[in-house]
């Protein structure tokens, strides 16, 4: 449910470093939460996005919540297929419901993200 | 519960009565007697109604009464108030060459019989929507023939007014740019500008005002301004001196900087034989419905109408009827996209219009209904042709020139030889009722006078203006 190799942000977002980069999505624990996604707002390529601030809006049956950029830094992929399929952020989160890839300005903002077991205490599971 | 004693009237203390003249009697129009009145103020510990005024300052507290004429009877009051309402100019006894935002058009009887029954006169915005299947089919079919006529892909439910729309459709363009500025033609409704800067000023949204060249926008003025914080070029077109706009150059002007072209329509009776927006490009149509079925009202309630691309349904404000199919399968209507609605989103929400004007917009919709397209047309083109020959025969006369070359719509202005206000009193002598004199907005313009000739007006009361004119 909540991968071990991912870093996690205060509003929900996961993080992987790819080769120095930052591929971003939402975690379980949010796409359970906002229940069916049926839109998904992203940047360009080439938009730059700020740690903790909103590069994008997801949209579910229940509500519209800002997307919160764990590190800063430079957009450098944006997955596209979630226009047409945004479902695929409840279904898999982790894997193709990613949302952008960053090039980031500093990786210490990604160490500083929560590590799985900080995240798990923060939304209050034991992770199973 | 417990019961809770009535004092007697006599137990009321003296200080109470604040109508003396109604004492020991209940009031015709003011429910509460003296009684109720001595019941609530011993519950609430006070002695008496004045001391519930004791925090406002005595300088400035009225410390004498109203100065109000004694009662008048019921049949007083009546022949009283038809008296004063009988001073009101209306269009059904004036003949009415004024336009500028608000047109006297023929409404079919079937509008509002069908529009005033019960069902929809009484029926405030859904709150329990999926109740009201009737309220929100009409609201859909409403969107739908708005969508027809401006070449749009999506419309709302409605807006409180065109130029509260246009205020709105500027906010949208801001959040689908993400840039912080509008270019607005002077030849916009004055008025629909005003409403605009009073929108936009606390959300830092910077209106730049591009001024009209002889009656139309001048593409090279806005060329000149346009930049990378252009959120929207807004245009009305017809424009507020009732000429055309070259609605797709600007269109492909503002597209080419990455800003969206916005059209504000304030006669949409124009569209039955101007190409729709959607067909030049405009991106988002903000307008005034009360031309379609509504009367003048005094000037409100009116119509706002909001339309745009697909691709921007998620910003639109507002109220959006969908249509759907239920669990058996069976056609039926929702409110659909309302997360972005204020009462979900809050203060990141598209806007703070939570409701629409349902009853104005299911008039429209019963009015297109019942015109049809060749009837819309027909209307349109009366339109055309009786503008037309008011244009050519008050331009004859001399002194009267048209002050704006192009073509027109059913509004034109003209310069006159004496203080357009002055012959508005002269004509008002005569149950006429002339145009707007444009130097209110427009100090440059002090001898112009913009009229409207709707296919309202017959061919001798259009004759009967022009003598007039001639003879003042």
């Amino acid at each position: 449910m909540y991968p071990q190799d991912l870093r996690y942000s205060s509003e929900h977002e996961w993080a992987r470093v790819e080769d120095g980069r930052i591929r971003v999505g939402i975690t379980k624990f949010a796409a359970d939460r906002l229940s069916d996604v049926v839109f998904i707002e992203l940047p360009a390529p080439g938009a730059s996005v700020t740690s903790m601030q909103p590069f994008g809006v997801v949209e579910s049956v229940k509500a519209v919540s800002d997307l919160y950029a764990p590190v800063s830094g430079t957009v450098v992929e944006v997955n596209t297929s979630l226009t047409e399929t945004p479902e695929v952020v409840n279904t898999d989160p982790y894997g193709s419901g990613w949302m952008i890839v960053v090039d980031p300005k500093d990786l210490r903002e990604f160490e500083q993200l929560m590590s799985r077991e900080q995240y798990l205490t923060a939304i209050g599971e034991d992770g199973e | 519960m417990t019961a809770r004693r009535k004092p007697a009237l006599s137990e009321a203390p003296e200080t109470t009565r604040v109508a003396p003249a109604s004492a020991g009697r209940q009031h015709k129009y003011i429910p509460v007697t003296d009684a109720e009145r001595a019941e609530m103020l011993a519950v609430i510990g006070v002695d008496s109604v004045d001391a519930l005024f004791a925090d406002i300052p005595s300088a400035v507290r009225l410390d004498r009464p109203l100065n109000l004429p004694p009662a008048l009877s019921d049949p007083e009051l009546m022949a009283h108030l038809k008296r004063l309402a009988e001073r009101n100019v209306d269009c059904d006894r004036a003949t009415c060459f004024l336009g500028a935002g608000a047109y006297d058009h023929y409404v079919p009887s079937v509008v509002w019989h069908l529009a005033g029954r019960g069902e929809f006169l009484t029926a405030y915005t859904p709150y329990q929507a999926e109740l009201m299947q009737g309220e929100l089919q009409a609201g859909y079919e409403y969107q739908s023939m708005l969508c027809e006529l401006t070449g749009m892909d999506v419309a709302n439910a409605s807006m409180y007014d065109g130029a509260s729309a246009t205020a709105e459709a500027a906010v949208m363009a801001r959040d689908v740019t993400k840039r912080d500025e509008v270019i607005v033609s002077t030849a916009v409704h004055p008025e629909y500008r005003e409403v605009l800067r009073t929108y936009t000023a606390p959300l830092g949204l910077d209106i730049v005002e591009v001024p009209h060249r002889g009656g139309s926008t001048a593409v090279e003025g806005v060329a000149d301004i346009l930049s990378d914080r252009t959120a929207a070029v807004i245009i009305q077109h017809p424009n507020f001196f009732g000429g055309l706009e070259r609605a797709d150059a600007l269109a492909a002007l503002a597209h080419e900087r990455g800003a969206l072209l916005l059209c504000a329509v304030a006669e949409p009776l124009s569209l039955g034989i101007l190409k729709p927006p959607g067909a030049w490009g405009a991106d988002i149509v903000a307008g005034e419905g009360q031309p379609l079925g509504n009367n003048l009202n005094f000037g409100g309630p009116y119509l706002g109408m909001l339309a745009t691309r697909q691709e921007f349904v998620r910003r639109m404000p507002g109220r959006l009827v969908g249509a759907t199919v239920d669990t058996d399968g069976r056609r039926g209507f929702v409110l659909t996209l309302q997360t972005r609605e204020q009462h979900i989103r809050r203060e990141k929400a598209t806007s703070n219009v939570c409701t629409n004007e349902a009853l104005l917009a299911l008039a429209a919709a019963v009015y297109m209904a019942v015109l049809g397209k060749q009837g819309f047309r027909t209307v349109a083109e009366l339109n055309l042709r009786k503008a037309a020959y008011a244009k050519e025969a008050i331009t004859a006369l001399p002194g009267y020139r048209l002050a704006f070359e192009g073509p027109t719509f059913n509004e034109f202005v003209v310069k006159t030889p004496r203080a357009p206000e002055e012959i508005n009193r002269r004509l008002a002598e005569h149950g006429i009722l002339g145009g707007a004199p444009l130097g209110r907005w427009y100090p440059e313009l002090a001898d112009c006078w913009l009229l409207c000739v709707t296919e309202q007006r017959t061919r001798p009361e259009i004759d009967r203006l022009v003598s007039l004119l001639g003879d003042l």
